[in-house]
C-alpha cells in the first residue's frame, strides 16, 4: 500500500473515530452519573440518523440545521425515557436497569421497523472533497469530526464550568451526599439521561451524513460505544473521545495488515482484556 | 432421594411432560415445531437461571454457549459424520469448557461489568468465527440432506431431535432443582444475597460461581447442537444473536428468577405470546414493541416475576414452590 | 465466676492469634500503624478506641477482607497474611459485622446454615440445620427461624449475625459492636451469651463502645487511636491510663462514659 493511501486510511479512521467517540460519550455519561448501562443507546443513535434523514429529505432542511432540532428533541425524549423507564428501577438490581433500557430498545426498534422497514437510507448531501497534498478527505467527514470536537468541548465546559454541570458531577460522585447538599438529584438525573440521549442523537445525525443506515444500524455503534467506553473509562465522557480516536485509528490501520474481518475480533478482545484487568478503563479515572 | 418428593418440582415436571407429549399425541409437525421452540426456551432459561437466579450474575451474552455448541456440533456432523449422540455431548462439553475458562477469568467482575464483558465475549466469538475458515467464515456450515439418513430420513431425525430436547429439558429441570436444594445451591444463594458476607462465612465464592457458570452453559451448548442440526445450517449471525440471550432473560424475569418453576412458566408464556403477536395482523409489525412494553411493565412493577409474586403474596408457597 | 488470668501473655501459653506489625493504608489515610499483639486462647480481648480509630479495619485485616501493606497475621500458628476471608473461615475464624449483613431473601435458618455448612466444620445440610436450630435457640431467635432474614428488626439482625458466626463453631470469634444500639436488657442478654461462648472455649475479640460492658467482660483491653495502639492491659490499667483518657477527650461523649466507670 502506498504512503498516501495509508495516510488517507489513518485520517479517515481518526475522523470517524471522533464520531464514534461522540456516540460513546452519551453512553458513558449515563453510566457515570446513574450507573446504568443504556441498552437503548443503539436505537437512539438510529433515531438520530432518521431525524436528520426525515428533516433533510422531507423538508429540505440543511442537515446541520436539522442536527440542532434533533438535538433538542433528543434532550426532551431522553428526559421522558428517564421518567418512564429508568427512575423506578434506579436503585434496583443491574438486571432491572439493563432490561428496562432494553425494553426501550425493543419499543423503538419495533416501531422503527414498522415505519421505516430495514432498507438502507442515506442522507444525500455532499460538501465535496478537501485535499491537502497526498491527502483527500470527504468534506462531510471533516465537518463531522470538527463538530464532534465542538460538542465535546461544550460538554466539558458544561460539566466543569457551569453550576448545573457541577451538580451533575456531584450526583455522579455521591448521590446521597449531593442530596444532603440540597441538589435536586431527580432533576439532575433526568437531565443527565437527556444529555446522554442528545449525544447519541447527535452522533447518529453526524453518521447519517457519512454512511448509509437502517433502523438497526445503531446496534453496531452501541457495541463500539461499549468498547470505547471501556477504553476511555466508563463514566468518563471525555475519555470517550480519546477512546473513539483509538478505535478509529485501529479501524484505519488494521485492514492494511490483515483482512477487515479481524477488526471486530481485535476490538472485542481488547474490550474483554481491559475489563478483566482494569475495569475502570485505560484512561479511566475513579468509579 | 427424599429431596425429590417436592410438589413444586412435580408440578413443574408435569407441565413440561404434558407440553412435550402434546405433539406426540397430535402427530402434527407444526405443533412439534412450536413446542420444540418452547422446550428450547425452557432448557435455556432454566440453565441461565442457575447463574442469574441462584447466583445473581447477569450473563447477557449467554447465547455464546448455544452458538459455540451449535458450531462444534455442525463441524462434527460435517467433517466426521459424527452421530447425534456424540455431537450433542460434545457441544455441551465445549460450552462447559468455555464457561470454565471464562469463569476463572471474568467472574471476579461484578454487576454491570460482568454483564458487559459477557456481551463482549459473545461479540468477540461471533467476530472470530466469522474469520474462521474451518467453520466456513461468514457463510457458516451447511449440512447435506444425507446427514439425516442414518436416522431414517429427515422426518424421523426431526422427531429424534425433538425428543432429545424434551428429555434434556426434563433432566435439567431436575438438575436445577437439585442444585437449588443442595448445599452448593445454598452457597450460590448466599453469593447472590451478599457475596462478601458469604465469603466471610467460608463460602469459596470463586469456585462456586465458576461451577454455576459451567452448569448453566452445558445445556445451552447441547441445545445449540440440536437446533442447528435440525436447521441444517449455522451462520455467525444466527448462532451468536445477542437478542436470544436477552429474550431468555425476559422469560426468567417473567416467570420469576431464582425459582425452578419460574423460567419454565416464563418460557411457555413468552413463546406463546410471541407466537400470537406474530400471527396477529394488528401486532405483527410492532410485535417487538408490544413485547418491549410488556417487558417494561414487568421490570417496573413485578420484578420478582409471577412465581416470585405468588411466593411473596402467600408465604406458605415458599415451601411448595422452590 | 471463673477467675480470669490477668497476667499479660508470655511464652509457653498457647497463642491463637499473633498480629505483628500490621499496617494498612487507604490512599493517603493511615488506618493502621504497626499494630502488634498476641492473643492467648480462651480469653476475651476488648478492642476500644474512638470512631475511625481503625478497629473495624483491624478486623478486616485479621479475617482477610483487606491484605495489610506490612506485617503479619498468624492464626493458630499459620501465617494467614493476605489469605482470603473464606480461607480464614475454614481455619476457624468467624466474625460479625458492625453494619449487619443478613442474607435478606433467605430464611433465618438458611442464614445460619450457611455459617454451619461453609465454616470450619463443613457440615452437610441436614446436620447444619440441626446446628442452626440449636444456635438460634441459644441466641433467642428460635421463634423466628422460618422468617426471611430481611424481615427481622435490627436487634434480631444482630443476634442473627452472632448465630451465623457461632454456627461455624469457630476457634476465634470477632465481634464488631454487637451491643451498639441495644437497650440495657438486651445488652445484658447479649453479654450473657458472650460469656457463655467464652466459657465454651471460644476465644473472642470484641470491639465495643459500651464501656461498662466491655470493661466488665474483657480479660484484656487494647486501645486504638488513629490506627496506633496507645494502650494495652487489664481493664483496670487501661481505664487509668492518661493517654486513653486523652484520646477519648476528642470524643466528649465517650470520655464522659469512661469517667463514669
Ligand atoms: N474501604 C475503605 N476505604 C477507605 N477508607 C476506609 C475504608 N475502610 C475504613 N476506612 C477509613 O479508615 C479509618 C478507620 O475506619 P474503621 O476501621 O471503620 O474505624 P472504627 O471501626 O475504629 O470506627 C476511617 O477513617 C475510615 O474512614
Ligand atoms: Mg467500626
Amino acid at each position: 500500500m502506498q504512503f498516501g493511501n495509508l495516510l488517507t486510511s489513518i485520517v479517515d479512521g481518526l475522523l470517524i473515530g471522533a464520531v464514534y467517540g461522540l456516540a460513546a460519550m452519551g453512553l458513558t455519561l449515563i453510566w457515570g452519573v446513574m450507573n446504568v448501562i443504556n441498552l437503548a443507546h443503539g436505537p437512539l443513535i438510529a433515531l438520530g440518523m432518521f431525524s436528520i434523514y426525515l428533516l433533510f429529505s422531507n423538508f429540505g432542511l440543511n442537515p446541520y440545521l436539522a442536527l440542532l432540532i434533533a438535538a433538542f428533541l433528543g434532550l426532551i425524549f431522553g428526559i421522558l425515557i428517564y421518567f418512564i423507564a429508568i427512575q423506578r428501577v434506579l436503585g434496583a438490581s443491574h438486571l432491572s436497569t439493563l432490561l428496562a433500557t432494553y425494553s426501550v430498545n425493543m419499543i423503538i426498534i419495533g416501531i422503527g421497523t414498522a415505519i421505516f422497514t430495514t432498507t438502507f437510507r442515506n442522507v444525500d448531501y455532499s460538501l465535496g472533497n478537501i485535499t491537502f497534498g497526498p491527502l483527500t478527505v470527504l468534506g462531510t467527514r471533516a465537518v463531522a469530526a470538527l463538530l464532534t470536537f465542538l460538542i465535546a468541548g461544550s460538554l466539558y465546559l458544561f460539566l466543569y464550568r457551569t453550576r448545573l454541570g457541577k451538580y451533575v458531577r456531584a450526583v455522579a460522585n455521591n448521590r446521597a451526599a449531593a442530596e444532603l447538599m440540597g441538589i435536586p438529584s431527580t432533576q439532575i438525573l433526568a437531565l443527565s439521561f437527556g444529555i446522554g440521549t442528545m449525544l447519541a442523537i447527535l452522533a447518529g445525525g453526524l453518521i447519517s451524513t457519512m454512511l448509509p443506515f437502517t433502523i438497526l444500524s445503531g446496534g453496531a455503534y452501541e457495541l463500539k460505544s461499549f468498547v470505547i467506553g471501556v477504553l476511555g473509562g466508563l463514566g468518563n465522557p471525555l475519555g470517550s473521545l480519546v477512546g473513539g480516536l483509538v478505535l478509529g485509528l485501529l479501524e484505519g490501520i488494521v485492514p492494511v495488515f490483515m483482512p477487515n474481518t479481524w477488526v471486530p475480533v481485535i476490538e472485542f478482545v481488547i474490550f474483554i482484556l481491559i475489563l478483566i484487568v482494569r475495569p475502570t478503563g485505560l484512561f479511566g479515572v475513579k468509579k | 432421594m427424599k429431596r425429590l418428593m417436592n410438589p413444586g418440582l412435580w408440578i413443574t415436571l408435569l407441565i413440561v411432560v404434558a407440553l412435550g407429549l402434546w405433539p406426540t399425541i397430535t402427530r402434527n409437525a407444526a405443533t412439534r415445531e412450536l413446542v420444540f421452540t418452547i422446550l428450547l426456551a425452557i432448557g435455556f432459561a432454566s440453565s441461565l437461571n442457575i447463574l442469574l437466579g441462584y447466583t445473581g450474575y447477569v450473563s447477557f451474552g449467554h447465547v455464546v454457549f448455544y452458538g459455540l455448541g451449535g458450531y462444534i456440533g455442525m463441524y462434527l456432523f460435517k467433517q466426521y459424520n459424527s452421530p447425534l449422540w456424540i455431537a450433542v455431548p460434545a457441544g455441551g462439553l465445549a460450552a462447559g469448557l468455555l464457561a470454565f475458562i471464562l469463569g476463572k477469568s471474568i467472574l471476579h467482575l461484578r454487576g454491570g461489568y460482568f454483564a458487559l464483558v459477557t456481551i463482549g465475549v459473545n461479540e468477540a466469538m461471533r467476530a472470530f468465527i466469522n474469520t474462521l475458515k474451518p467453520f466456513g467464515g461468514p457463510t457458516g456450515i451447511e449440512l447435506d440432506f444425507s446427514v439425516y439418513k442414518p436416522y431414517g430420513g429427515a422426518a424421523n431425525a426431526l422427531w429424534l431431535v425433538y425428543y432429545t430436547a424434551f428429555g434434556l429439558a426434563l433432566l435439567f429441570i431436575i438438575i436445577s432443582f437439585m442444585i437449588k436444594t443442595s448445599k452448593f445451591g445454598l452457597g450460590l444463594l448466599s453469593i447472590r444475597e451478599d457475596e462478601d458476607a458469604a465469603e466471610v462465612m467460608g463460602v469459596i465464592a470463586p469456585n462456586l460461581k465458576t461451577w454455576a457458570f459451567v452448569l448453566s452453559a452445558i445445556l445451552p451448548g447441547m441445545l445449540g447442537v440440536l437446533f442447528f442440526f435440525k436447521n441444517g445450517n449455522v451462520e455467525p449471525g444466527d448462532a451468536f444473536r445477542l437478542g436470544f440471550s436477552i429474550e431468555n432473560l425476559v422469560m426468567i424475569m417473567l416467570g420469576g428468577q431464582g425459582t425452578v418453576l419460574g423460567p419454565v412458566l416464563g418460557a411457555i408464556v413468552y413463546q406463546r405470546l410471541r407466537g400470537l403477536l406474530l400471527v396477529s395482523p394488528l401486532f405483527k409489525n410492532i410485535q417487538l414493541s408490544v413485547s418491549g412494553v410488556l417487558l417494561l411493565v414487568i421490570v417496573l412493577f413485578i420484578p420478582v416475576g409471577a412465581v416470585g409474586w405468588l411466593r411473596n403474596r402467600f408465604p406458605r408457597l415458599r415451601r411448595v414452590l422452590p | 465466676m471463673v477467675t480470669k488470668s490477668l497476667s499479660t501473655p508470655t511464652e509457653g501459653i498457647a497463642m491463637i492469634l499473633n498480629v505483628q506489625g500490621v499496617t494498612k493504608r487507604f490512599g493517603g489515610l493511615q488506618a493502621l500503624t504497626n499494630v502488634t499483639f498476641d492473643l492467648p486462647e480462651g480469653q476475651i480481648l476488648g478492642l476500644i478506641g474512638p470512631n475511625g480509630a481503625g478497629k473495624t479495619t483491624l478486623f478486616n485485616v485479621i479475617n482477610g477482607v483487606y491484605a495489610p501493606e506490612a506485617g503479619q497475621v498468624i492464626f493458630r500458628g499459620r501465617n494467614m497474611t493476605g489469605k482470603k476471608p473464606y480461607q480464614l473461615a475454614k481455619q476457624g475464624l468467624a466474625r460479625t459485622h458492625q453494619v449487619v449483613r443478613p442474607l435478606n431473601e433467605l430464611t433465618v435458618r438458611e442464614n445460619v446454615i450457611v455459617g454451619a455448612c461453609f465454616g470450619r466444620e463443613n457440615h452437610r445440610l441436614k446436620q447444619a440445620s440441626k446446628i442452626a436450630e440449636e444456635v438460634l435457640n441459644f441466641v433467642g431467635l428460635g421463634g423466628k427461624i422460618d422468617q426471611l432474614a430481611g424481615s427481622l428488626n435490627i436487634t434480631e439482625k444482630k443476634r442473627l449475625e452472632m448465630a451465623r458466626a457461632l454456627a461455624a463453631r469457630p476457634y476465634l470469634l470477632l465481634l464488631d459492636e454487637v451491643l451498639a444500639g441495644l437497650n440495657p436488657t438486651e445488652i445484658e442478654y447479649m453479654l450473657n451469651i458472650i460469656r457463655q461462648v467464652r466459657d465454651g472455649g471460644i476465644t473472642i475479640i470484641m470491639i465495643e463502645h459500651v464501656m461498662r460492658a466491655v470493661m466488665g467482660v474483657s480479660d484484656r483491653i487494647i486501645v486504638l487511636d488513629y490506627g496506633k495502639q496507645i494502650a494495652e492491659g487489664t481493664p483496670q490499667e487501661v481505664s487509668q491510663d492518661p493517654r486513653v483518657i486523652e484520646a477519648y477527650l476528642g470524643d466528649p461523649k465517650l470520655a464522659k462514659k469512661l469517667m463514669e466507670e
